[in-house]
């Protein structure tokens, strides 16, 4: 009873303030425990990020075939001698023709539509203009619609593309695979011409079988004005032709207005390219599967053309990597560790099998980088990149023989190979009934055979931003007291609106940010020609002149107001990573491999920025290491200056002084090709370092 | 053996009764079989197989037929049929190579998969009726899904655009259905003789299904007799049009194969069918007459006319017959026996290249756009070689000569089509809708109930190279349960049907004929048309797997849902506090004190003083009974696992 007494005015004392005392829910406790540990979680969430992204290689899986229905490889090749010495023979007639005419390429193009339509084929010809890719910033996100039609079209300079339809004998044209040559009729070389040999060989074939249920086009891109033009020119014709009349069609003796050709929905489409010599003693095959913005083909494609390489054809089948991280010492200490712990693993339990010897590591790695980059840059790495842009599955074949080009007797094997890899290939297409759906879109290669899905990668990135939104919460509830404590004024102290100060700055900076972005399209409507070096200062200049009207006309923004009037700097850091968590969200979702590049640049410089002076003033080493730290991070962090070093570690060469036209021209490709990283710099990436900056020089 | 002629004696009987039935009456039923083949310039043989089954108006028979199919009959009297075609075709018609303005292809070039129009004679509001249950029955007789032109959304009425003037046509497609010898078989079945005698035993099923354009068609007429108590009589025409590639040996490119009826179909012709009127076999041989000479009176020339410096023919033909551009061989199979096989063959000794006449505008259909967006669907029409010659044959009041095309098209309900922003281009100049277009007809679909339906007469200058029309739409979307099995392959639109109404097709024999009922309809008129490419649009597919998530993720938030809201409407804040108040002078469990000395711990606070007196002892003999608890849980466990994996 004594007890009972006395619980009870425990209780009493407890509830003395009228509410009664209950227990937070435990979600509550957790966020509440998080937020109020906020450091060490932040530093413990970024190193698991930075870990599961090199683990990343470990964790890949060995591709499959996911659709039943494409079969590779289970129907034998039906290719003759017959057609390979058709494909020899055009390869002879271009070059001896070549010898004959210099600079003649509408006659080798003449050549090749004659021997398709010796094939049965339905041959065309289609003018094109090569200047496409133009910037217009309201035509950002647009699809390849907007191949607008240049009014004043000169005859002086356009190219013509060669096509050729087989119609499959039962088919009923609802379909269609396309196989892509580029090939430049004016100064091709010798071993662009094997890629024509290859796919006549193949053609050959093909206007002679009967399991045909889908069309198949040869497209012989005029490759003169590079490889995505005429195949994205051919495209666009082919699905948003324009029924008015075009000054290009006047051009030259040849009418191809009428005879545009089409035959049903691509379900698929192979682009092929012979160059150089193989360095190895098999013949190299490459496969490039990056399109803009990140976006890949179907995996079950890659797989398909892998498993028929490797297992059909004997070709040493490999995709892009950075050769410079195969050489890199830090990673293969990392390597290293990881094999023991793998061996150390294995020997506890025979059954955990997840460590890799040092040089697979090494080459995952390497692969897992460029593919990451290729991704990250969101260029298409070649032809294959138009087709993606109209919802085609494409891959391009780069394949390097180990023959000289004028070996005659290796020739004969090549084709035959090429075109039993490419006729295999295509049979499997053609069995699918559905389009690729089955296997992986999103995915990152280490290795031709080997992949990491989406669930996978997914967790390195949320590892990162993950205590971005813990961080944010802490700092406001510290910014919020700091405030509290220094303003005395009642109306001030309105608890909930706070941030709305620093959010004013945030979305002044992220306007200023959007109007940077917008810039280069009116620095390129400035008459006269420059330099991308000038274009890069006038830039430059506008910019920075703008940041300076935003500091002046919006009070409390510029770091170099004085105290009273600036919010506090835990509110600021606050409001900026919020919007940093946002943005690198969102980016995530249109192209993961620039949100995660972003991620690791963008989250430490976030979380470590802090202002200087009072880790100045205070001259503690622990501060003082922070400071430096952020001013580091800041400086690699500026876009030139990552531009700059990430040249440097892709091995192109340190960069002098023409580092600004450069930069200016790697930018100009991005938006050139409608890169999504080009808006993810300008709106997300710039904004937030600048905001950092602020938070650097931020006179509390 | 005398069991043997026992059992032959009465079927032969049966078979002379048959026959003197069948020739007996000149009022009886008339069935009559025809196969027409023809060389084509791209080195192929077409073969079109012709049968005709005539039951003349009468009321002798009653319900009975001597010939006719009893199924068709029916099929006509129970729905009322007034006409009707069905057709199972595979592959494409090339209208390029193969003609597109003579009757033969205007007539038989069909759209991939089952085509099916009827007209019907019953009341306007029964016509619905009538075509459901004639789709069912026809889907029992063919084995072939036809009952799928059953639902509204599949099938249209065309009011002008297809040829055919009807309030009571009906008209549906099926693009997807696979056409196999399972169809030919019950179309075989109608035949008197099946494919065991007289023409039709030269379908042989893989040189049949080896062609590159297979059409089997039926297409049955009633005949109104015009007399009081008179039933109506029943025309049943059914054709099998095959084009089929002769296998050569020689090498060279520019030269004709040659080719015999074994050698096309791996079997010879012995003899005609018995039940049959007339059987015979034609061969035609187009763009030969410019340089023969006219008149055919003696036997030389005649002789000459099959057996050339370009060509032989391996039978003596039993007529000749001169068509404006092409002539006609005609042999009767009657005169073939066991012994004497009919087996036609045609040698080619000189290279000879020819072209077949076209129709005014070769038509081509494609989708513009990509993706799961919006996207268009563009008819283009182009001029082709033979339009020079047509031209100028219809001027208008003015004096304008013009060309005249009808399209009709069909689209399924999903495909939203927008018709304002309907485009249309000649020559490369967007024109006005009131400059070409001269009537139009649209029914816009309503989702699940209907399809839409466009029908278009266009007015065309005579001197057009190209015209195109373009229209736009937008993908529906469907309910999970209404995809395909094999959804991910997009979504087919029917072919649209061009016709030319002021240009018909027809061979202009120079002299009469004898009674052949397949020279009869290709001397008639007949409407040009051409039949477009099916399309294949992708429509957004949801992942399948993805019901099972949704149900995952949907229990889950009704769970978390209603337990909230449970928790908020059952919980009393003043029952908890008197609740709590009264648990907190009770003694605490053992775990719980572990837990609160465990998270004191963690917070750096010191511990809460054990509110008990004699906690001590409570505490250790619960604790002692929750490792207990514990111990047997973790060997249970330690048991079921050492059971199930050692087995």
């Amino acid at each position: 009873m004594a007890t009972e007494k006395r619980n009870k005015e425990e209780e009493e004392v407890k509830t003395d303030d009228g509410s009664p005392k209950i227990k937070p829910r435990p979600i509550v406790q957790l966020g509440i425990f998080l937020v109020a540990h906020s450091p060490v979680f932040s530093v413990v969430f970024s190193a698991a990020g930075v870990l599961a992204l090199l683990i990343l290689p470990l964790l890949a899986k060995n591709t499959y075939i996911s659709e039943n229905a494409l079969m590779p490889g289970s129907a034998r090749s039906m290719l003759s001698n017959r057609d390979v010495s058709d494909g020899s023979k055009l390869v002879k007639d271009i070059k001896n023709y070549r010898l004959n005419h210099e600079g003649q390429g509408v006659e080798v193009q003449k050549l090749v539509g004659k021997y398709m339509s010796e094939m049965v084929a339905e041959v065309y010809y289609q003018k094109f203009h090569p200047e496409g890719n133009q910037f217009h910033p309201l035509h950002f996100f647009s699809g390849p619609d907007s191949y607008t039609l240049l009014d004043n079209v000169s005859c002086a300079s356009y190219g013509v593309n060669v096509a050729g339809i087989i119609r499959a004998p039962r088919g009923d044209g609802k379909e269609s695979i396309v196989l892509v040559t580029p090939y430049d009729f004016i100064n091709g070389g010798d071993y662009e011409a094997l890629s024509l040999g290859i796919t006549s060989t193949l053609f050959s074939l093909l206007a002679r079988v009967t399991w045909l249920s889908k069309d198949i086009i040869w497209l012989v891109a005029d490759s003169r004005y590079g490889d995505y033009r005429p195949v994205a020119a051919w495209l666009s014709e082919y699905h948003s032709p324009s029924f008015k009349v075009s000054d290009l069609l006047k051009c030259g003796e040849r009418n191809t207005a009428d005879n545009f050709r089409r035959a049903g929905t691509v379900a698929a489409a192979l682009v092929l390219k012979v160059d150089g010599r193989s360095e190895r003693f098999e013949d190299t095959l490459s496969i490039y599967a990056e399109a803009s913005n990140g976006q890949m083909p179907n995996l079950d494609l890659i797989n398909v053309v892998n498993y028929l390489a490797v297992h059909r054809q004997g070709f040493y089948v490999k995709v892009e990597k950075v050769v410079s991280l195969l050489s890199s010492s830090w990673l293969k200490i990392i390597g290293e560790i990881f094999e023991a712990v793998g061996k150390l693993a294995h020997t506890l339990n025979p059954d955990w099998n997840f460590g890799i010897p040092v040089a697979d590591y090494l080459e995952g790695s390497a692969t897992l980088a460029s593919s990451l980059y290729s991704q990250a840059l969101g260029i298409p790495t070649g032809p294959h990149g138009a087709f993606r842009d109209n919802q085609v599955d494409a891959i391009t074949l780069k394949v390097s023989p180990r023959f000289p080009p004028d070996s005659k007797t290796r020739q004969h094997d090549f084709f035959l190979r090429g075109a039993r890899l490419l006729e295999g290939t295509i049979r499997s297409v053609n069995n699918l009934l559905e389009k690729f759906h089955q296997s992986f879109f999103l995915y990152l290669l280490t290795s031709p055979s080997k992949f990491i899905s989406v669930g996978v990668y997914m967790i390195a990135f949320a590892l990162l931003v993950a205590p971005l939104p813990m961080v944010a919460a802490s700092l406001y509830i510290e910014g919020c007291k700091a405030l509290t404590k220094s303003t005395d004024n009642p109306t001030e102290n309105l608890k909930s609106w706070k941030w709305l100060d620093a959010a004013k700055q945030v979305f002044a900076l992220h306007l200023f940010g959007f109007i940077v972005t917008l810039l280069p399209y009116f620095i390129c409507q400035v008459p006269g020609q420059h330099s991308p070096s000038n274009r890069s200062i006038m830039w430059g200049t506008t910019s920075s002149s703008l940041l300076l009207i935003t500091f002046a006309a919006i009070p409390g923004c510029s770091p170099f107001t004085s105290r009273h009037h600036g919010t506090h700097w835990a509110v600021l850091k606050s409001v900026t990573i919020s919007a940093a968590f946002i943005g690198l969200c969102l980016m995530s979702i249109i192209n993961f491999a620039t949100a995660e590049i972003g991620a690791l640049l963008l989250v430490p410089t976030c979380l470590m920025a802090q202002p200087i002076k009072p880790a100045l003033r205070s001259r503690r080493i622990k501060s003082m290491l922070g400071a430096f730290c952020s001013m580091v991070l800041l400086t690699i962090g500026f876009p030139v200056m990552f531009f700059a070093i990430s040249k440097g570690l892709f091995g192109e060469g340190l960069v002098g002084l023409s580092l600004g036209g450069e930069f200016w021209t790697w930018l100009e490709s991005l938006w050139a090709w409608k890169s999504a990283t080009y808006l993810y710099i300008g709106m997300v990436h710039l904004p937030c370092w600048l905001l950092c900056l602020c938070i650097l020089f931020h006179p509390s | 053996m005398a069991c043997l002629v026992r059992s032959w004696i009465p079927l032969l009987f049966l078979q002379s009764f048959l026959v003197a039935i069948a020739f007996g009456s000149n009022e009886g039923e008339e069935f009559s079989e025809e196969l027409l083949l023809k060389p084509l310039p791209d080195r192929k043989v077409l073969a079109h197989f012709h049968f005709e089954n005539r039951a003349p108006p009468s009321n002798s028979h009653g319900r009975n037929h001597h010939l006719f199919p009893k199924a068709i009959s029916q099929l006509v009297q129970k729905f009322r049929v007034k006409e009707m075609e069905l057709s199972f075709t595979q592959g494409r018609w090339n209208h390029e190579h193969w003609g597109g303005f003579d009757p033969l292809s205007s007539m038989n070039a069909k759209p991939v998969g089952v085509e099916l129009w009827a007209v019907f004679d019953v009341p306007q509001s029964q016509v619905d009726i009538s075509w459901k249950n004639l789709t069912h029955a026809l889907s029992g007789l063919f084995c072939a899904s036809i009952n799928f032109l059953e639902s509204s959304t599949s099938y249209a009425a065309p009011t002008w655009g297809f040829g055919t003037n009807s309030d009571k046509l009906r008209y549906g497609s099926l693009p997807r259905e696979a056409v196999c010898t399972e169809n030919l078989t019950p179309w075989l079945k109608l035949l008197p003789c099946r494919d065991k005698d007289g023409i039709s035993a030269l379908m042989n099923r893989p040189s049949v299904y080896r062609g590159f354009y297979h059409s089997q068609r039926l297409h049955l007429s009633t005949v109104e007799s015009g007399q009081e108590g008179l039933g109506s009589g029943i025309v049943l025409e059914q054709t099998l049009t095959v084009v089929i590639q002769p296998e050569t040996t020689s090498v060279e490119t520019n030269m004709q194969p040659s080719w015999s009826l074994s050698s096309l179909f791996g079997r010879k012709v012995v003899g005609s069918c018995v039940l049959a009127k007339s059987s015979n076999v034609y061969l035609q041989l187009e763009g030969r007459l410019g340089h023969e000479s006219k008149n055919v009176d003696t036997e030389i020339e005649a002789h000459k006319l099959w057996m050339n410096s370009d060509f032989d023919l391996s039978l003596k033909p039993d007529r000749v017959i001169r068509e404006s551009s092409s002539l006609l061989f005609i042999f009767d199979i009657d005169k073939s026996s066991d012994s004497e096989p009919f087996d036609l063959g045609l040698t080619w000794k000189l290279p000879s290249k020819w072209s077949c006449e076209q129709a005014p505008l070769h038509a081509s259909r494609f989708l513009m756009g990509s993706g799961n967006e919006r996207g268009a669907i563009a008819i283009l029409l182009k001029a082709t070689e033979s339009q020079e010659k047509l031209s100028g044959r219809n001027l208008t009041t003015d004096g304008r000569c013009t060309i005249k095309a009808n399209i009709f098209q069909i689209f399924p309900w999903y495909i939203k089509v927008y018709y304002h922003t309907l485009q249309i281009f000649v020559d490369q100049q967007q024109k006005t809708d009131s400059e070409v277009l001269k009537k139009i007809n649209v029914s816009p679909s309503t989702d699940k109930v209907s399809s839409g339906m466009l029908e278009m007469m266009l007015e065309l200058p005579c001197e057009v190279k190209s015209a195109a029309i373009s229209i736009e739409y937008d993908k529906g979307f469907l309910h999970i349960d209404e995809y395909p099995p094999d959804a991910n392959q997009g979504f087919d639109i029917p072919s649209a049907l061009i016709s030319f109404p002021s240009h018909h097709a027809s061979l202009d024999f120079q002299e009469e004929l004898s009674k052949s009922p397949l020279l009869s309809s290709f001397k008639e008129k007949s409407l040009v048309r051409s039949y477009t490419e099916v399309l294949l649009v992708p429509l957004t597919t949801p992942d399948f797997s993805m019901p099972y998530n949704v149900i995952t993720i949907t229990c889950t938030i009704f769970a978390l849902y209603f337990g909230s809201l449970l928790n908020v409407l059952r919980r009393r804040i003043g029952e908890e506090e008197r609740f709590l108040k009264s648990q907190a002078g009770k003694k605490r469990g053992g775990l719980k004190q572990l837990l609160s000395r465990l998270t004191a711990k963690i917070r750096g606070r010191p511990i809460e003083a054990p509110s008990s007196e004699s906690p001590a002892a409570e505490s250790s003999f619960l604790s002692s009974k929750l490792i207990f608890k514990i111990i047997l849980v973790a060997g249970a466990a330690a048991a079921w696992q050492y059971f199930s994996t050692d087995k």
